[in-house]
């Protein structure tokens, strides 16, 4: 008889914190106290507040307990189950008002969420097939082949679901032309690629509830009249793959793959596609080219997958947030989708909430929520005191939100109208800290390493765009630097082949627009106002600070600093590579980076 | 799997072994696990509580623990608190009490009257 | 002289059974049609980086030109033409990881064990790569050692992790 359960997450991020240890030391107790009939231990997907991990909750009680450690897991099991005390040492507390949460329920950042692309993320056991059945899974399926194709396009239409992927495309529109297009076999594809740094929730939703997404690939395969599917998945992902891949025997085991599935005369299979390590590739036409096998190229549009996809036959592709809505949307209808988000935006966005933020994790809100309320009632403001500078959305192929908008709600057009994208989600909170010129670098560095070299706009303007950028950045700006950047962003926007090309200028453009005076800055006064650029630095000895315990000058590696014990030391900057060893080892804060 | 009956089963199945990770709305048992409580028996009251409202198929109600409750020459203690209704301590709650209080008071809504030693708001 | 494969394979059993190996996995597969990037994952597995032998048994096995795995194979970043040292460090260079810091982990790494992004240290102790994104990013900076991932990196907490690993 079990009379408790302990949901342990077992998400990347808590994973990576250490979960796999506390997940033995909790079994281990267990035993030790001869409970482990009576207690079940369940690994979960990411349960969202990656920040707090590693995550366990004990139902039914649902306490949430988190950062639990090797150390302190045992608390766990000799205090609260076997003496019934919470162990109020591992609880959450709300740092405003210093109260201790007792369950999920009573911490802000869950409190604001509505889940439902995460719904079963960190509630089932992702391994257990009957768990997603339990929770409604495959009735959609079921409900999907007693309707039409037709019928079923008709309520994605009707439900305005958009792309989830970046450009938010109307997913109904997409299926309906699909499913009209001429010649077979056709196929379904998903696209796993999440190449956005920064966004990892559809990694989320494959490790924490494989079986939304093969369901939604069979509905799929119904409605536009394919028997194969295709999952997609990048290899940076090893357990969302092994994952799914668990998910598709099941389903073959339990007949939701297969042959006359459900006695409904459909036959619907899929396979994995393990990506290679190219970002190019989360590009649509692109991905078709790496499924077949080859080089990872894009090609002109149209003709769209649609139409020519997959050896050149009808292909509908979306990616894994967008398939992740569509059981539901099939079991509770258009209104019920509609019944959140904006008119235009219907329907939940999920965010990675990253950088410089309190809370970092995975959130769904409704679409139309504003950046301040994701940043600071969700993600607590920004740590250390300091100062919100911007967000930046849509990855290499996006922009910056500034603080000016803090209070705009945030839907595929409004974030367009700013001249960023919303991408596949990740949000990436940026402080005082953070250079905007560094940034937009950063950002142009990876579209030049991830350019397939197919198209010479790609190739060699992005190249040329990051040659100047990074002048700018060594302190040997130019003036007519910025003209020339923009010239040349125009050109490369209007001419690549392919979406990547098109947007990579996009992070330039967007900081060029609000951070012209850094940009300015950085050319003509050689500054950098905040403190990143390495060229434009200079490191100093504050002589009233400095103890002369000569830690700094036997960490430079270049010996640019000279000094006696006891005595007031000298960075000789003629000699200084700014490297910056010397600020991190100093304990006495005398030396000074400006 | 060939029918939506057959899916029905599963889901209905595995929502009893999910049943501790569901909202219980109606009320609450609770197990005094302290040392005393436990050294008296409480862990045996607590699983025939589990076992018994399994056995009543009742899933609305949430069995937590808790620390002592400072009553203990009357260990093991339990209360049932009923939404809408005074919460009810129970004292020397054996095996065989333990399914008298689910029968009779969490099935049935009479308090056991012969058992309990506190009651709220009386 | 290069001897050829089947000679080679004769005198080194350990190989053979690699190839064995890649050769049931080949033969496994329901559908060829468009698997060569999945028969290239399986095989670096194998052998651990994909040298030419590799490329041409692949080639004639899956009927493949030559040309077009080696195309296939330099396109994609996760497949290495060179062999790999015992211990792969991949610093994750993704914008969250970015923006807190992981290019000073980087740097750190690059200093601590004096090589580039793509080299092997001289004793073949360690690899080093760069990634962008591993999808850790509430946790960033991130740096995984082999299968290891660890979170809220520093440049010193690299270094020290680094001994770990023999």
């Amino acid at each position: 008889m079990i009379r408790n359960q302990l949901l342990v997450c077992a998400g990347g991020a808590c994973i990576t914190s250490g979960e796999k240890s506390v997940k033995d030391v909790l079994v281990d107790e267990l035993k030790k106290n001869g409970i482990e009939d009576e207690v079940q231990v369940i690994e979960t997907g990411c349960m969202g507040a990656c920040d707090l991990g590693p995550i366990v909750v004990v139902y039914p009680e649902g306490t949430f307990y988190q950062k639990v450690t090797a150390e302190n897991a045992g608390l766990i099991v000799n205090e609260h189950l076997v003496k019934g005390r919470t162990v109020d040492g591992l609880l959450y507390t709300e740092p405003t008002s210093e109260r201790k949460a007792q369950t999920s329920g009573d911490i802000p950042f869950y409190t604001r969420q509505v889940k439902r692309v995460l719904r079963n993320c960190g509630v089932i056991d992702p391994l257990s097939i009957e768990e997603y059945i339990a929770r409604d899974g495959y009735f959609a399926l079921g409900k999907a082949l007693e309707m039409t194709p037709d019928d079923i396009i008709q309520v994605l239409v009707d439900s305005g679901l958009r792309g989830r992927g970046g450009a938010g495309f109307p997913t109904g529109r997409k299926w309906k032309a699909t499913r009209e297009a001429k010649g077979s076999p056709k196929y379904v594809v998903c696209n796993g690629d999440e190449g956005d740094p920064g966004a990892f929730m559809d990694r989320s939703v494959l490790e924490g509830d494989p079986h939304s997404i093969v369901e939604a690939m069979a509905i799929a395969g119904y409605a536009i009249g394919a028997e194969q599917g295709y999952m997609y998945v990048r290899a940076e992902y090893p357990l969302a793959i092994e994952r799914f891949e668990y998910a598709i025997g099941k389903a073959r085991e339990y007949g939701f793959l297969g042959r006359n599935i459900l006695g409904a005369g459909f036959n619907f299979d899929i396979e994995i596609r393990i990506g290679a390590g190219a970002f190019v590739c989360g590009e649509e036409t692109a991905l078709l080219r790496s499924i077949e096998g080859k080089r990872g190229t894009p090609s002109v549009k149209p003709p769209f997958p649609a139409q020519s996809g997959l050896w050149n036959k009808p292909t509908l592709i979306n990616n894994v947030e967008t398939y992740a809505n569509i059981p539901q949307i099939i079991t509770n209808g258009a209104e019920w989708f509609r019944s959140v988000g904006t008119l235009k935006n219907p329907g939940t966005k999920v965010f990675a909430l990253v950088g410089k933020v309190q809370n970092t994790g995975l959130v769904e809100v409704p679409m139309g929520t504003t950046l301040r309320e994701l940043v600071f009632d969700i993600g607590g403001g920004i740590p250390g005191g300091k100062k919100f500078k911007a967000a930046q959305t849509g990855g290499p192929s996006g922009g910056v939100i500034t603080a000016d908008y803090l209070d705009m709600p945030i839907d595929f057009d409004s974030v367009k109208e700013i001249g960023t994208i919303m991408g596949s989600g990740g949000l990436v909170v940026l402080d005082e800290d953070n250079c905007m010129v560094d940034i937009a670098k950063f950002y142009l560095g990876f579209t030049v390493d991830e350019s397939c070299g197919k198209c010479t706009p790609c190739r060699e303007g992005t190249r040329q765009m990051y040659q100047m950028m990074e002048r700018i950045c060594d302190g040997k700006g130019r003036d007519g630097d910025i003209e020339r950047l923009n010239k040349l962003a125009n050109m490369i926007e209007d001419t690549s082949l392919c979406g990547l090309g098109q947007s990579a200028p996009n992070p330039v453009l967007s900081t060029i627009r609000f951070y012209e005076d850094e940009y300015r800055a950085h050319i003509y006064e050689k500054k950098c106002p905040s403190h990143v650029c390495k060229h434009l630095l200079t490191y100093s000895v504050t002589p009233d600070k400095c103890v002369g315990c000569t830690a700094c000058a036997r960490q430079c590696p270049v010996h640019a600093i000279t000094g006696e014990v006891k005595k007031i030391h000298v960075i000789d900057q003629s000699k200084c590579t700014k490297c910056g060893s010397c600020y991190e080892i100093c304990r006495f804060s005398a030396i000074r980076k400006e | 799997m060939k029918s939506l009956e057959e899916l029905k089963r599963i889901k209905e199945q595995t929502l009893k072994e999910m049943d501790l990770r569901q909202a219980k709305e109606r009320g609450k048992v609770i197990v005094a696990m302290g040392t005393c409580g436990i050294a008296a028996g409480a862990k045996d009251a607590l699983m025939a509580i589990i076992e018994e409202l399994e056995k009543a198929d009742i899933h609305d109600v949430k069995v937590v623990q808790s620390g002592c409750m400072g009553l203990c020459d009357k260990e093991p203690t339990v209360e049932v608190a009923m939404k809408d209704q005074p919460a009810v301590i129970y004292g020397d709650v054996n095996d065989a009490n333990a399914r008298r209080i689910v029968r009779e008071h969490v099935q049935g809504g009479n308090v056991v009257a012969d058992l309990v030693i506190k009651r709220e708001n009386i | 002289m290069k001897m050829n494969l089947e000679d080679r394979l004769k005198e080194n059993p350990e190989l053979k059974k690699q190839f064995d190996v890649l050769d049931a996995y080949i033969g496994e597969l329901g559908t060829p049609e468009g698997s060569l990037i999945n028969v290239l994952h399986r095989a670096q597995e194998i052998f651990g980086y994909l040298p030419d032998e590799v490329l041409e048994f692949v080639s004639s096995r899956l009927n493949v030109p030559r040309s077009t795995v080696y195309g296939v194979v330099t396109f994609y970043h996760f497949f290495s033409r060179v062999p790999k040292g015992r211990h792969t460090v991949t610093v994750c260079l993704g914008t969250a990881c970015y923006v807190r810091g992981g290019n000073a982990v980087y740097e750190k790494v690059m200093r601590t064990l004096g090589i580039k992004a793509g080299e092997t240290t001289r004793d073949g102790r360690f690899s080093l790569d760069l990634v962008r994104c591993v999808g850790a990013c509430g946790l960033a900076p991130v740096v995984v050692i082999d299968k290891d991932t660890y979170g809220r990196s520093t440049p010193e907490k690299v270094a020290m992790l680094l001994n770990k690993y023999a």
